[in-house]
């Protein structure tokens, strides 16, 4: 079963306490803009066959959002984040070179 | 079970006559159901994914279109993906137009697929109803059966009291979702799934073309805007036209390729308990609660649910979606609380935001794709074949795939059956 810790309360929560959310660090595009980027917003979520970044909430717990790294080939999880974040941080960003060098997500890498 | 060995044999027609013929001499004239050569440098058209969809794809090219200089390649082995690992309910009682025309176009290929591949596929039309156990779940059905008379979809909205004969083993006062009625599809049902697969595989292999297996595309190779060909793990295929038909792993080829498609890979479970005495002869399918039963032929009761939550390619789910399963289960189906699961597993099914599926050009020439078919896609395998095929023959939609472009998201024509089902289907 996945085990994902809360950066907020520290809990070791597995996920029958968690409710996915879907992709993390969205750029969200509304009225005005482009077509194309209205649709990548909305419909063309990252569907990647290794590392992926999520949003996860502790639903069951703090109920806060939080953000996750993800393997979506092994299940591994590289560690999980606040949601106040434009990018994951240095060393989650570190320990995933360091099993999957040369590993690239969006712009991210 | 024909084993996929290479060399050709003498093709012999499946028949009564056959079986007695064989049954006097030992069963030792039986050939290879299908030949697996090495790839060709060249060929007309190559189609990713050796699965129920794949398969179908390749058929209906020869077979309508004369198209035969084809290849199915395989990274697996053949029907190993979801074909392998549906729970076989085969219905077409949609909501919307198209998404109706093409699947009742599939189950009606599946009433005559035994007779049209030679092969016997099992297709039992035994039934299949979808439980009202909500007021809105009652307005949403009786809604269905009104656009599905219009369609031409034979199915009805039938009462509590036919719901109970119909399945006697049902409990139709359950406490927490008493059942309040049913869209009851007569001529839907079930087919054997492996047989789907390997009676197309014989077909194409009858036909000519290359059945693959072991084959993993590593890249897709073109030129000026146009697909020249891939390259696999049994060396470079050249092609003139290219079929991306690999469900769970649609986003990885089409990133091959250079585009992107709205498409999330997510792990769906199924179930089979212990084989027991015949119980149930319908498809019962309980949306509001999320599970669905049916017996086998075997006598196992083959059991499914929803989608885990998050994107995951190791065609492994989290058990607690079993259990919620299960437990809506038992509560429709009091007489299976003692049952024992025999075995339980995963497969990747493709989602798209609408949860109907992309049967589309690209933005390469020449590569077409048909994904998205999510976790109801076993059901449509024949039609899907029929309407891919055609797209892939004429470089352009015919009347089924016209709908299911994979820009009808930025232009906003879903066919939205996520909202009509209420459920992933």
């Amino acid at each position: 079963m996945l085990t994902l810790t809360c950066p907020y309360c520290g809990v070791h929560a597995d996920e029958t306490e968690l409710a996915p959310g879907g992709e993390a660090h969205l750029k969200r595009f509304g009225p005005g803009s482009e077509d194309e980027a209205f649709e990548d917003y909305l419909f063309k979520r990252e569907n990647p066959k290794g590392m992926h970044f999520e949003r996860w909430r502790h639903a069951y717990g703090c109920g806060k959002w939080f953000l996750a790294a993800r393997c979506t080939t092994t299940l591994e999880v590289f560690g999980t984040y606040p949601a106040q974040t434009t990018e994951p941080p240095q060393e989650i960003k570190d320990k995933i070179s360091g099993k999957r060098p040369g590993w690239t997500w969006r712009l991210f890498s | 079970m024909p084993q996929p060995v290479g060399g050709f044999a003498l093709k012999k027609r499946y028949s009564v006559f056959a079986i007695a013929r064989e049954a006097a001499r030992h069963h030792l004239g039986w050939e290879r159901a299908w030949a697996s050569p090495a790839p060709k440098a060249k060929y007309d058209a190559i189609i990713v994914g050796a699965g129920g969809h794949g398969l179908a794809t390749a058929y209906y090219l020869g077979k309508n279109h004369g198209i035969r200089n084809v290849a199915i390649l395989e990274k697996g082995w053949l029907g190993g993906g979801n074909t392998g690992r549906n729970t076989t309910i085969i219905r077409s009682n949609y909501l919307q137009d198209p998404s109706a025309a093409i699947y009742e176009k599939s189950r009606s290929l599946y009433e005559g697929l035994s007779q049209d591949l030679n092969y016997n596929v099992m297709f039992s039309p035994r039934g299949v109803m979808m439980l009202a156990q909500t007021q809105h779940e009652i307005r949403g059905y009786q809604r269905t059966a009104y656009a599905n008379k219009l369609q031409g979809v034979d199915t009805e909205f039938i009462s509590p009291q036919r719901v109970k004969e119909l399945c006697p083993i049902m409990d139709i006062d359950g406490p927490r979702y008493p059942v309040l009625g049913a869209l009851w599809q007569p001529r839907g049902g079930t087919a054997r799934h492996d047989a789907v697969a390997w009676g197309y595989a014989r077909a194409c292999s009858d036909m000519g073309m290359d059945i693959i297996q072991q084959c993993e595309v590593t890249a897709i190779h073109q030129s000026q805007g146009k697909v020249t060909g891939v390259s696999t793990t049994k060396g470079e295929i050249s092609c003139a036209k290219l079929g991306v038909v690999v469900a769970g792993h649609s986003s990885v080829l089409a990133g091959m390729a250079g585009f992107r498609l709205p498409i999330e890979s997510l792990a769906l479970q199924a179930l089979v308990s212990e084989p027991i005495k015949p119980c149930m002869d319908v498809v019962v399918m309980a949306n509001t609660v999320h599970g669905y039963m049916s017996q086998s032929d075997k006598g196992e009761m083959v059991i499914g649910g929803g989608t885990d939550g998050f994107n995951n390619y190791t065609q492994r789910g989290s058990f607690h979606h079993i259990e919620e399963t299960v437990r809506a289960l038992v509560e429709t189906f009091p007489m299976i609380s003692r049952l024992k699961m025999l075995r339980q597993w995963g497969g990747i099914v493709d989602m798209t935001g609408d949860r109907s599926p992309i049967i589309s050009k690209t933005p390469v020439g020449n590569i077409f794709v048909n994904c998205g078919w999510g976790t109801g896609g076993f059901k449509a395998i024949p039609g899907s074949g029929w309407a891919m095929a055609e797209l892939m023959a004429k470089g352009e939609p015919g009347p089924l795939a016209a709908e299911f472009t994979m820009d009808r998201f930025r232009a906003g024509k879903f066919i939205d059956e996520s909202v009509a089902a209420g459920v992933a289907h």
